[in-house]
């Protein structure tokens, strides 16, 4: 099938008449994707009219899944009333709540993400991620659909842009699902989760796997990798020339010391028996062979 | 740095001792006279050792303040000038102790961190004695309230060091930091050394606050605590435009969007540049999503205005950014800096991929430019960016 995201899934979207909201709206819809409601507290009872659906406004997450049966809600509201809409999604018990937003302090994440856990119902994917796409099925973010195809690759990712690229590069074998996990320092699914799902997933044949400097989420999937996944896995690491101590972009890409680095991250894969690609094009090109059986 | 830690510390009552900060001699004589007592002259930079290089002093006498003061001010401590001095009381002490809270980004929580034997590099202790230091997560939702923090001075096994009063004192400030922790939203609050007097008082002698940029709009006052400086020329011009800018030390300048991708840019030119004489990245430079004709045009100038940079490479992929908007924005960015009289002699490689590619690559191919050259693939435009800097030497 695909993890996380299929043709089945019923997608509402918090914040969706704001600008960010309603131009993404368009976008899911345009890919395909059912969008049956949107939430603006204060705005239940319109309609958003799109090209290709008429979309009815709740005023709550909860009335909203009451009405639409919605399992997937993405989110795009501001920073400073995210951590609340998330709290409401894991209410009214959304499985699957996608934030788009960045910028959120990683005390608010931190804290729905505790609140997610305890109700031990909602998978959290972001924040400051683009969401995730099976392609020709769901997209539920912000990821170009046109730019790939279906096909049986998994990709799991922390940066967006590199999602699209390797997303592009692969386009002619395709994509069970992309994730975009996010770039922040606290974010609610991780490589590992996502190794996990591929692995378990009867129509992913092979992943890529797209990581960066900070933090040491890298060497942890790859001792997952090495314990329980025997599908073929490929990565990238970006950021073998950051200096240390600078963020670079994203929150969570600092070097501290000797820890976090490009270096020691592709090692930790390789001494996994993960062939690490050293430009996103050589990454695809291993792919390409582990794809063609070689 | 220390000072504005102390001011957060005072602002939810951890305990400390009375000083203030000076930027010349005089006014550190001024300060050692009020508080009437022996002070410590502690140099105010962004790193640790202070002690070691000489940057942090006592003084019996005003006048001595001053003098330590003259010698402390303009020292280069890995790098760090040092501005400013805190001037503050200086008290004996029986013990020293580590607490801190931080952000747990591994298992997504928060931890506290406590030794009974502080008095040294934190991380050297975590190498060598990693059994004096106690780790107790920290549920977000539930907090540090006083059953908490016993549990954690328990577990750092402080009443097997110290008094039951000094313990209750110790258990009050880890409380309070907790207060600076989740109220400041900072992402680490740490105290070392937490000092026991001789009289069983318990104070914060240093301490380390960072805060997160991203609940500054929780907290117009942290506005004060911004550090707008930067060593680096480029960097400060790059600061004042809100661009995400971090000068690098070759001759390639960067232009991207998407913090991964930009990294990768990186990568890929210096990857490219062994084949020809070693050319690296000038620059990290992320332009984001959206990025308009003025924003291209504020990254082009910074980066044609690195002296070292001997070519640019604008590496867009376009996910929500349109590269028709990208390609204009470049066209209307050499427009602007040519209108102003610069002259732009270094070449661009440009790579466009993604949303509207094709008609991106066609504005460009149209518009009479001499600069700007446009390479299909990544790998390919960090071949050819990296020989144009290295003809450019």
């Amino acid at each position: 099938m695909s993890i996380f995201l299929s043709e089945k899934s019923r997608v509402i979207v918090q914040g969706m008449t704001g600008s960010e909201g309603s131009k993404h709206t368009q976008r899911m819809i345009t890919a395909g994707t059912s969008i049956v409601g949107g939430v603006t507290p204060g705005k239940g009872g319109q309609q958003v009219d799109f090209a290709g659906a008429t979309v009815p406004v709740f005023s709550s997450v909860a009335e909203a899944v009451a009405e639409t049966g919605a399992d997937v809600s993405v989110v795009f509201v501001p920073p400073r009333f995210a951590k609340a809409a998330v709290a409401e999604a894991v209410d009214a018990q959304v499985p699957l709540v996608v934030v788009i937003t960045e910028g959120i302090p990683v005390h608010d994440t931190a804290s729905f993400f505790a609140y997610a856990q305890q109700a031990g119902t909602t998978r959290i994917i972001g924040p400051n991620c683009p969401g995730l796409i099976s392609p020709g099925k769901s997209n539920a973010g912000i990821i170009p659909a046109d730019i790939t195809k279906p096909g049986r690759i998994g990709l799991v990712s922390k940066s967006g842009t590199l999602t699209y690229q390797m997303m592009y590069e692969l386009r002619d074998i395709g994509f069970s699902t992309c994730v975009g996990i996010g770039g922040d320092p606290v974010v609610g699914t991780t490589h590992i989760d996502c190794l996990q799902a591929f692995s378990d997933d009867p129509d992913t044949d092979a992943i890529v796997m797209i990581g960066e400097i900070g933090g040491d989420a890298e060497e942890r999937a790859a001792e997952y990798i090495s314990a329980h996944v025997s599908k073929p896995v490929v990565g990238y690491v970006a950021g073998f020339t950051a200096p240390e101590g600078k963020t670079m972009g994203h929150a969570g890409a600092i070097i501290s010391g000797s820890a976090g680095t490009a270096q020691a991250k592709k090692e930790a894969l390789e001494s996994v028996g993960v062939q690490v690609g050293k430009t996103p094009s050589e990454t695809a090109q291993l792919m390409r062979q582990v794809m063609a059986g070689g | 740095m220390e000072y504005q830690a102390k001011q957060l510390f005072t602002a939810h009552g951890v305990p400390g001792l009375p000083g203030e900060t000076a930027d010349d001699p005089e006014h550190a004589r001024a300060i050692a006279e009020r508080i009437g007592t022996t002070v410590v002259v502690k140099a105010q930079v962004k790193t640790g050792g202070r002690g070691k290089a000489g940057g942090v002093k006592l003084a019996d006498t005003p006048e001595e303040a001053a003098a330590k003061a003259q010698a402390i001010l303009g020292l280069d401590i890995k790098g760090h000038v040092v501005h400013r001095v805190l001037v503050t009381e200086a008290t004996d002490i029986a013990a020293e102790y580590y607490v801190s809270f931080l952000l747990d980004r591994a298992n997504r929580t928060y931890l506290a961190i406590a030794s009974a034997e502080g008095g040294m590099e934190i991380e050297q202790l975590a190498v060598e004695r990693p059994e004096a230091l106690a780790k107790v997560p920290v549920d977000p939702l539930a907090g540090v309230d006083e059953a908490k923090a016993r549990e954690i001075v328990d577990a750092a096994r402080f009443p097997a060091h110290a008094p039951p009063a000094v313990v209750d004192a110790i258990v009050d400030v880890l409380v309070k930091l907790w207060a600076v922790f989740v109220e400041e939203d900072a992402t680490l609050v740490e105290v070392n050394p937490l000092v026991r007097t001789p009289d069983d008082r318990v104070l914060a002698i240093d301490g380390k606050v960072s805060l997160d940029d991203n609940a500054a709009f929780r907290h117009p006052s942290h506005e004060a605590f911004v550090d707008k400086s930067a060593d680096d020329p480029l960097e400060r011009a790059a600061k004042e435009k809100d661009l995400n800018y971090v000068k690098l030390d070759g001759e390639v300048g960067i232009i991207g969007n998407g913090a991964g991708l930009v990294m990768s840019t990186l990568d890929v030119v210096a990857y490219a540049g062994e084949e020809f004489g070693g050319v690296r990245p000038a620059n990290f430079l992320d332009i984001g999503g959206g990025a308009s004709a003025q924003v291209m045009a504020n990254g082009l100038e910074i980066i044609l205005s690195d002296p070292s940079v001997r070519s640019v490479f604008v590496n867009v992929f376009g996910g929500i950014t349109a590269c028709d908007a990208v390609a204009n924005g470049i066209i209307a960015a050499v427009e602007m800096l040519k209108a102003r009289g610069e002259h732009i002699d270094k070449p661009l490689v440009v790579r466009l991929d993604g949303n509207n590619a094709r008609e991106g690559r066609r504005i460009l191919d149209e518009t009479e430019h001499d600069v700007v050259e446009l390479v299909d693939t990544m790998d390919d435009a960090a071949r050819r960016v990296a020989e144009l800097a290295a003809q450019g030497a």
